[in-house]
């Protein structure tokens, strides 16, 4: 619920089958649209925002208050916000006194041209959401319920769509190696095909003391050589991973030939690439509490989570079996090779935002690479 | 890890008696840990001293010990019961003390394991100088400081710390016993306190991170090293306030995700290192400038804390603690309210506010400030869709007299000139008072600047924010709202779901109204017609744990305005639902906070009514705001929701739920306040009618009623004002005893010797009134009563259909007349009435049961003089306090038979047709919070004071009693020193007494008046003690430099003389036992000359069986012990009668 002082716009975001949630437009851009899916994270939405795997999607954040400390520096995803609109139940408009804060988030948003709706039933939108699962819609002025439900219509579906080819570097760059006091000594080249990739995982990979080369989604493999790679990494990434075919064909390529890890979207391309189908969950998941059972060890972690797509379990060869599933839906979490060096899970150990219980999935890729180097 | 089949029997230790800082939230806990485990078919063994309680009922636990909780009491039932496992980390400090003592003193058998908690875990988390040492090691911050223990040390490592530094003495409940030093006086006197409050004689002395940012992880972490966040909780109140005493919010509201994780990662190796199995508590403190962070504490069990984090987030923290302490591991257990893994964090999508219940009104003389001791008395939670609904909803579920924030002033305050009113408001600021939010309301209205407001309390800006923004809904109601309501409009349903959306209540939008049209004179009533009209009624939606991901069959809701400008029809789990044909439904309504006067006890009243509902087939509704109780344990009811006890809250669920009967009587005088209006609204009020509740309130009616029946009762008089007080005073005689009418555990009752002090008493009274809530209108007259000096009380507890009355339990009060019963000691059955009384007591009983129609539960309290002459007091028809304990002392399921009356059927039809008989006697003992309030005096009065009981039970009065006074926290007497100093008049009762005490090799000592009355009377002859402010060493610095076993203090009056003041003080501050009035001491000799007794049986048994344990009733404590379910069991009596 918003101050009365702010006279703000009355706008609504309206989904492709007629339903309207009403709200008040902040931001810069009067409309916006995409799938619309609900994050039920509690904090961390600057890094959601900035995430390129929300590519084209409008997000709609079921906490109650966001917004509360502001936008901070150093936690940005990638150079741009990424996510098409953004629903609030109450976004913080005022000033913010956090200690880190340097812009209000509507004032971050109006940088980055992100449109947003604040004061909407996010728990009835989420519901309707979850009861007849994800799907397209549009935020525009207020009343404008058919025009605006077309528009949501004539929107792709997610199902087919590539994505990762809009949110891919322009082309390949070098990020060095980090070092770090008591981590791995010796200096190792991986080539990261760039899906829309997340800051935090490069960060995480580098400080595995791995030097990378970041590759657009469709470098051939010549071009890869050419850095002459240690391992091959697969980034998270937007839309259907079964339109990606070149990067399919990429790690069918390089599995066995070298250490081969993946991301979510890289998760799904290497379980394409295994023989294994992709297909799309009914709201997917989004959030930062998805509980995750590693079957060698049975240990649980709480994950961060955040993909439509998932694969499907049933026609996985013999040489690669589900490693992780979600405790709570029973979908695969992870993947692993028995008989090559590779493995890939769907959640994201580089957290950011969210927990943490999984990172040590970095410094087992890094294990990988020097038991194959050895 | 599946469930541990090595174990059969499982002993489960509660919290004792209810004392501030260990509260309810443990009859939560460990009434779900015991349904956990029952579940799992182990057989429990359930050992707690306080009968109040829900989990004490029999049905709970296999064998259920209401017994002192010494070491040597758990150490008998562990071998009686062969028990192979205790689990004691549901019972808070008590229990894990109590754990922690047994497996010191080599009481448990090797083969008994410690689950839930190990003696190690316990060490490393609650040793503080260990706790620092892990965290160290885990490269942790922690805040500078250092151990101390002795007073010297304290200065040595203030030096380092600086000034303010923070004490806080070791192994303590609640921080008892620690403060924060401001200089080097402070620290002195503080250090002292906190060596003497702890255990283990040692303190530590910190750096003061007052104004830091306090944050609370609720965390689970299995065997496995699974582990989750349940719950993070935000304090309002920055560091520098108990976290009890503190408006908290949920989830954490001003952290970012990297503070946040980071925090997160920490706690999962804080529970690591400690080796945690279960539920545990982490606090941090975090500086708002720089980011720093430091760990505060850890408490490996479960506590206040995460019965707020159950309750808030509907994951049932004891409940998987209690499996995991049993072998599961996280990811073999159901959350059972998605039916998905019990191994994830919730997701809000709603703020839920907690707001601490304060009684400071009855310890005149202590100091409101809020420290680092708990000072609150209970709690009230509110879910809310935004933090401003969530906080005013609880604001008015405090029942302090708030409709949401901002407190009423004095007329006297309102004529203040505006900058005068800010100045005093910005004096008060700068200190943590309980009512600083509604200050910093008030000052911003004034015109104080939000970052003057940040500054003076520290408050993080966001939440002065949310002020200012309830402010802005507040002008906006004056504005266009209120000029549409005045012209005789309904404002339109947007602008309604606004205001409402901010937590406006209804009673204060009609304020708001009025003040904008000062003449219009609108209520609470009309604008609730209107918003009806306007078709503004709140969302209820449900508890799912998953911010709506999952489907969830929870039965938990909480209402919302907070859907703002779409109103979309709530989802399928979001409302009520509809009524199975041929079902009735009946609505229970809980007592909101705890405070004195009203406590657990209602609570048990308000579960069992519920399960007797429930097993006759009726649908259940529970509306309560209590975090703490079992009553709010979506699983110990039909359907939970969560909201203030508030007429408006009250009538939208009733609305939504439309059930056939709404139960008032159960819950304490919160739902009873609401009982006349809910039936103006067509409710129907199952059990005795409103009117007889009331009939019996007021006094004229009960006047009328007494004379009808023809019984006695005290001359009396009602008065408005001092004069008229005082000439009805004169009629009827001093002593008098005088109260404002309509209140409960006798809030401002006063007996009252000579004209002077009456006259003070009804000034104080006025200026104190609407400071208090009491106003001194219509309905809140003075009674004046005879006051029955040397009578004795009785409490009698019935159940009546209408038709008939059965009495449940005859109580006899230890104390004589004049000290409140819910303060007094009583025994079930009497002991020193004829059978002649007793009798005239149950006819008169029956009489007024019958004349007030009552169905249900009502209970009388009579006086009956010396020469057996008996008086009523006063009859209520309603649940009291004594009601559990009457259950727990028969075994009579009062409260079950009183709800299938109400629910329509005959005491014939139930079988309850003959009042119970018992061999065995139980005695009752209050517990107060003298330490808590230090400056206040430690008198026994007409008013209640005490938060808790206990009780005593054994074939034997006098061992009863002295169980009793064990369990309310004496040592067992051994022979040693006693102190005594009485009034002239109690002497000549001192006389028995002091003889059968030097009998028994007792060292007396006395004051010279005492002493020399002894001396001529009877020849004992006590040492004499100089008194205050004569000769030193006086009496005061003996109770310092010698062990005491108890001291008695006696004074005329009402009033302690200034002598008595200190002694007592003393007397607390030492953790001396301290009887106060000539029929305790009798009582307590009776039961040491028991204990004599018993001993030297035990003994001579030893002799003639043989040297080993053999024969004695128990190997460590003197007495056996025998569970609840035997004591219920008629056929012992029988078998004892043969």
């Amino acid at each position: 619920m918003l101050p009365a002082s702010l006279k703000l716009t009355k706008a609504a975001l309206t989904l492709d089958d007629g339903a309207v949630f009403e709200g008040y437009s902040v931001g810069q851009i009067p409309e916006a649209g995409g799938e619309v899916v609900f994050i039920t994270a509690m904090s961390g939405y600057q890094e959601v925002l900035t995430d390129p795997s929300y590519h084209g999607q409008i997000v709609v954040f079921t906490a109650a208050h966001v917004g509360n400390y502001g936008t901070n520096p150093g936690v940005d995803q990638a150079p741009r916000t990424h996510a098409a609109g953004v629903v609030f139940h109450e976004l913080w408009l005022p000033e913010v006194d956090h200690w880190l804060s340097e812009k209000t988030l509507p004032e971050y948003m109006g940088l980055h041209g992100l449109a947003g709706l604040t004061g909407v039933d996010t728990r009835a939108l989420t519901l309707h959401l979850r009861n007849k699962g994800a799907r397209n819609g549009h935020v525009g002025p207020l009343n404008q319920g058919l025009l605006s439900s077309a528009k949501a219509r004539a929107l792709p579906q997610m199902t087919g769509l590539d994505l990762a080819r809009r949110v891919t570097c322009e082309k390949a760059y070098g990020l060095p190696a980090v070092k770090i006091p008591g981590g791995p000594k010796k200096t190792m080249p991986v080539a990261v095909l760039d899906l829309g990739v997340k800051k935090s995982i490069l960060d995480q990979l580098r400080s595995q003391n791995l030097e990378l080369t970041v590759f657009p989604a469709e470098t051939p493999p010549e071009e890869i050589e050419k850095c002459s790679p240690g391992g091959l990494f697969l980034t998270n990434g937007p839309g259907d991973p079964a339109a990606c075919d070149y990067a399919v064909e990429l790690v069918k390529k390089y599995l066995g030939r070298l250490p081969v890890f993946g991301i979510c979207l890289g998760h799904q391309i290497m379980g394409l690439a295994s023989g294994a189908s992709t297909y799309k969950l009914p709201f997917g998941h989004h959030g930062l509490n998805h509980p995750v059972r590693d079957s060698r060890t049975g240990r649980i972690w709480l994950t961060s989570q955040n993909h439509g797509f998932c694969v499907a379990p049933d026609k996985l060869p013999p040489s690669v079996r589900a490693s992780h599933w979600n405790i709570n839906d029973d979908t695969v979490e992870g993947l692993e090779w028995t008989d090559k060096p590779a493995f890939c899970v769907q959640f994201h150990p580089e957290a950011s935002p969210g927990p943490h219980d999984a990172q040590g999935l970095f410094g087992r890729f890094r294990v990988m690479l020097e038991d194959f180097h050895a | 890890m599946p469930r541990r089949d090595d174990l059969e029997t499982i002993m489960i230790f509660g919290s004792g008696p209810i004392v501030i800082g260990q509260a309810c939230e443990f009859d939560y806990s460990a009434t779900q840990g015991c349904k956990a485990l029952k579940e799992e078919k182990y057989r429990l063994v359930l050992l707690n001293s306080n009968p109040a309680t829900v989990m004490t009922d029999p049905e709970f636990s296999d064998r259920t010990y209401v017994e002192p909780m010494t070491p040597e009491v758990a150490a008998d039932i562990i071998v009686k019961e062969h028990v192979d496992a205790i689990l004691p980390t549901l019972g808070g400090q008590t229990a894990l003390n109590l754990a922690m003592e047994l497996h010191a003193r080599g009481y448990m058998d090797p083969g008994v394991r410690m689950i839930g908690s190990t003696p190690e875990v316990i060490e490393i988390a609650e040793n503080r100088s260990r706790f620092r040492e892990t965290m160290t090691r885990l490269g942790l911050d922690i805040p500078v400081s250092g151990l101390a223990s002795t007073v010297e040390e304290a200065v040595e490592i203030a030096k380092k710390t600086r000034f303010p530094a923070v004490i806080r003495p070791s192994f303590t409940l609640g921080g008892t016993g620690g403060g924060v030093a401001y200089n080097l006086d402070e620290l002195t006197e503080l250090a002292w306190r906190g060596l003497t409050a702890s255990p283990i004689r040692q303190i530590l002395v910190e750096e003061s991170l007052i104004g830091w940012k306090e944050m609370e992880l609720e965390m689970i972490r299995d065997l496995a090293d699974n582990a989750i966040i349940v719950c993070g909780i935000e304090n309002v109140d920055p560091m520098g306030v108990h976290t009890g005493d503190s408006v908290t919010v949920a989830p954490i509201q001003t952290l970012t995700d990297v503070e946040y994780q980071a925090m997160r990662d920490e706690s999962l190796r804080v529970a690591r290192a400690v080796g945690l199995n279960g539920g545990c508590n982490i606090q941090f403190a975090i500086n708002p400038k720089t980011g720093r962070r430091v760990v505060i504490e850890m408490n490996p069990r479960v506590s206040r804390s995460s019965a707020l984090a159950s309750k808030a987030t509907g994951f049932p923290i004891a409940r998987v603690a209690s499996k995991l302490a049993v072998g599961y591991t996280l990811g073999e257990l159901k959350n059972g309210i998605t039916g998905k893994s019990a191994c994830f964090e919730p997701a809000l999508d709603y703020c839920v506010v907690k707001a601490p219940r304060f009684n400071f009104e009855k310890f005149a003389g202590a100091s409101s400030v809020l420290g680092l001791e708990m000072k609150a008395v209970g709690e009230t939670m509110a879910l809310g869709g935004n933090f401003r609904e969530a906080l005013q909803k609880a604001l008015r579920g405090l029942e302090i007299g708030l409709h949401g924030l901002g407190a009423p002033v004095s007329p006297a305050e309102a004529a203040l000139p505006d900058d005068l009113k800010l100045e005093r408001l910005k004096e008060k600021l700068v200190l943590p008072l309980p009512e600083r939010l509604s200050d910093i309301y008030s000052a911003l209205k004034l015109g104080l600047p939000p970052a003057e407001a940040c500054l003076l309390t520290g408050l993080d800006p966001w939440f002065v924010s949310q002020i200012e923004l309830i402010i802005e809904a507040e002008e906006t109601a004056r504005g266009t709202f209120a000029e549409t309501v005045a012209r005789g409009g309904n404002p339109p349903a947007a602008d309604w779901r606004h205001l409402k959306a901010q937590g406006l209540s209804d009673i204060r939008l009609a304020k708001l109204v009025n003040e904008a049209s000062p003449g219009l004179e609108t209520n609470a009533e009309k604008i609730l017609g209107l918003r009806l009209k306007a078709g503004v009624v709140p969302h209820f939606r449900q508890v799912d744990t998953c911010a709506g991901e999952f489907e969830a069959g929870t039965p938990y809701y909480y209402s919302s305005y907070d859907s703002p400008v779409s109103p979309m029809p709530a989802g399928p789990g979001d409302s009520g639902r509809p009524k199975e044909p041929g079902r009735g439904r009946v609505m229970i309504l809980g007592g909101g906070p705890n405070r004195i006067g009203q406590g657990i006890e209602f609570d048990y009243c308000c579960v069992k009514a519920t399960q007797a509902f429930a097993a006759m087939g009726l649908e259940t509704v529970m509306v309560n705001s209590n975090p703490e109780t079992v009553s709010t344990d979506y699983d110990a009811v039909g359907r939970l929701y969560f909201e203030p006890v508030t007429l408006e809250d009250v009538l939208a669920v009733y609305n939504l739920e439309k059930p056939d009967g709404v139960i008032v009587q159960l819950g304490g005088q919160t739902p009873l306040n609401l009982a006349m209006a809910l039936k103006d609204h067509g409710v129907d009020i199952w059990g005795t009618d409103p009117a007889s509740i009331f009939r019996a309130e007021n006094r004229r009616d009960w006047n009328e009623l007494v004379e009808k029946l023809k019984l006695n009762q005290p001359p009396s008089g009602m008065a408005r004002d001092a004069e008229t007080a005082a000439e009805i005073a004169k009629n009827i005689g001093y002593p008098v005893i005088v109260r404002p009418s309509f209140v409960l555990g006798g809030r401002a009752m006063c007996v009252i010797y000579q004209e002077r002090e009456l006259a003070d008493y009804v000034s104080r009274l006025a200026v104190s009134g609407s400071e208090q809530g009491l106003d001194l209108d219509s309905r809140h007259l003075i009674l004046v009563d005879k006051f029955l000096e040397g009578a004795v009380e009785i409490d009698v507890d019935a159940v009546a259909d209408g038709g008939q009355v059965v009495i449940a339990a005859i109580m006899e009060h230890i104390e004589r007349a004049g000290i409140h019963s819910g303060d007094s000691c009583c025994s079930i059955p009497t002991f020193s009435l004829p059978l002649s009384v007793l009798n005239e007591i149950r006819s008169q009983t029956h009489k007024l049961g019958l004349e007030l129609g009552v169905r249900g539960l009502m209970n009388i309290q009579f006086a009956v003089t010396k020469d057996s002459e008996i008086y009523v007091l006063e009859a209520n028809p309603r649940a009291s306090r004594t009601a559990p304990f009457v259950a727990k002392a028969t075994g009579c399921p009062i409260i079950e038979v009183a709800a299938k009356v109400m629910a329509g059927r005959t005491l014939e039809e139930i079988g309850f047709t003959k009042e119970p008989h018992r061999d065995h006697v139980a005695v009752k003992e209050a517990v107060l919070p003298w330490s808590r309030f230090q400056g206040t005096q430690v008198v026994l009065g007409p008013e209640m004071r005490s938060t808790g009981e206990v009780m005593g039970i054994d074939n034997n009065f006098g061992i009863a009693f002295l169980k009793s006074q064990i369990a309310a926290g004496m040592a067992t007497p051994q022979l040693g020193n006693v102190v005594m100093t009485v009034c002239d008049a109690d002497k000549p009762a001192l006389k028995t007494s002091a003889a059968k005490l030097a009998r028994m090799g007792y060292d007396l000592f006395a004051t010279q008046g005492t002493a020399q009355y002894l001396e001529k009377e009877t020849g004992v002859r006590p040492a004499v003690l100089s008194k205050l402010g004569s000769v030193k060493p006086n009496l005061v610095d003996f109770l310092g430099s010698n062990p005491v076993q108890f001291v008695l203090n006696t004074t005329s009056g009402q009033k302690a003389d200034r002598d008595s003041v200190l002694i007592r003080a003393e007397a607390i501050k030492r953790g001396i036992p301290l009887i106060t009035t000539m029929a305790g001491l009798t009582a307590a000799v009776t039961g040491l000359e028991a204990l004599v007794e018993l001993r030297a049986e035990n003994a001579r048994k030893a002799e003639e069986s043989g040297p080993e344990d053999a024969g004695r009733p128990g190997k460590y404590s003197p007495w056996g012990v025998t569970p609840l379910q035997d004591y219920h069991d008629p056929a012992r009596d029988q078998a004892k009668a043969k």
